[in-house]
């Protein structure tokens, strides 16, 4: 990417002077993304352990729908998107263009979440519940943190339509969108994780 | 001395992991891409996501499925770190937060499945 296509935003921060020369905030909350990919890091782990091992069924193969989850993972992305496109108004000072895209976000996470809870219950109809082997233990505990995770995304984003819509929420706050978009973006890269290793990744039927 | 001549003097503290311009005052100067960046970036990510699904119903490719597909979400990871997150374009000491992070979930990961000896199948 052409570098003279980079826009340069300037924005007051509210932190004051750190030893670090950054906001403390901003360290903050890469040290939480840090210590929250070491949570997912087991979860995953467990699932890649166990998901092979159930000795009933049914089967990670007998229940995904790959084109319904396919969906469920652009509608993630398109909401990474509307959550930088959100920031960057902020930045410009373009506070009703920032609402719609913040707003957009929130929808396609309601989106992702609905369609999380609508194939959790299809699996429940397909006699898969929390108890039924490993393989469903470990993929509801894995895909329902993640899905806790993007439902307190949503909580955020509503908070911060609150506070835009109460006029307190201008270019000033950038930096607390960028948080949230952090989180955000964060919830997005374990999704693109999840979705290769739980899902495409063939498990065979034991024998 | 006055703040903003003092919160200067600390960011030529912070040593090469700081980012330039950051921290004036608490004034923060960042550097990010443009909303048609994101797009681009954005479709790239959509292309990739349909290619993964495209490649799982692929027959012949079936021994190359398994890197193919990591490779790809590699890319998806990658694109939404440095650009959506801003890695690229923000201070190093960030990138080596979470680097920490993610060396320790993959490390992780590797003792779990050599304990268990899941690669031996």
């Amino acid at each position: 990417m052409a570098s003279d296509a980079m826009e340069v935003h300037t924005y007051e921060s509210e932190h004051l002077a750190t030893s670090t020369g950054l906001p403390n905030i901003k360290l903050a909350m890469w040290l939480f993304l840090a210590s929250d990919c070491m949570l997912f890091g087991a979860l995953i782990s467990t699932y890649v352990l166990y998901r092979g091992a159930s000795v009933v069924g049914p089967y990670p193969n007998d229940v995904f729908d790959i084109p319904y989850t396919s969906v469920s993972s652009f509608v993630l992305l398109a909401s990474s998107l509307t959550m930088v496109l959100a920031l960057a108004a902020l930045q410009r000072g373009d506070v009703g263009r920032s609402r719609v895209w913040l707003l957009a976000t929130a929808l396609l996470g309601m989106t992702f979440v609905g369609g999380q809870v609508y194939e959790f219950t299809t699996f429940a109809h397909e006699e898969l519940t929390l108890t039924t082997n490993l393989f469903s233990t470990s993929f509801y505990v894995l895909t329902g943190f993640h899905g806790t995770h993007v439902a307190i995304g949503i909580l955020m984003l509503l908070t911060l339509l609150t506070f835009s819509f109460a006029g307190r929420l201008g270019p000033e706050k950038a930096e607390t969108v960028e948080m949230v978009g952090l989180y955000w973006h964060f919830v997005d890269i374990v999704w693109i994780v999840i979705f290769t290793v739980v899902y495409l990744i063939p498990t065979g039927n034991p024998a | 001395m006055s703040e903003a001549e003092r919160a200067t003097e600390l960011s030529s503290q912070a040593g090469p992991g700081a980012a330039p311009g950051l921290h004036p005052g608490s004034g923060h100067v960042a550097r990010h891409p443009t909303p048609k960046e994101y797009v681009r970036i954005a479709i790239i990510l959509a292309i990739i996501t349909a290619a993964e699904v495209a490649i799982y119903y692929i027959e012949a490719i079936e021994d190359l499925l398994i890197p193919l597909l990591f490779l790809f979400a590699l890319i998806k990871f990658t694109l939404v770190v440095l650009w959506f997150m801003h890695l690229k374009f923000d201070s190093r000491t960030y990138a080596r937060f979470f680097m920490m992070g993610l060396a320790g979930a993959i490390t992780l990961f590797l003792i779990v499945l050599l304990t268990f000896r899941v690669f031996a199948g």
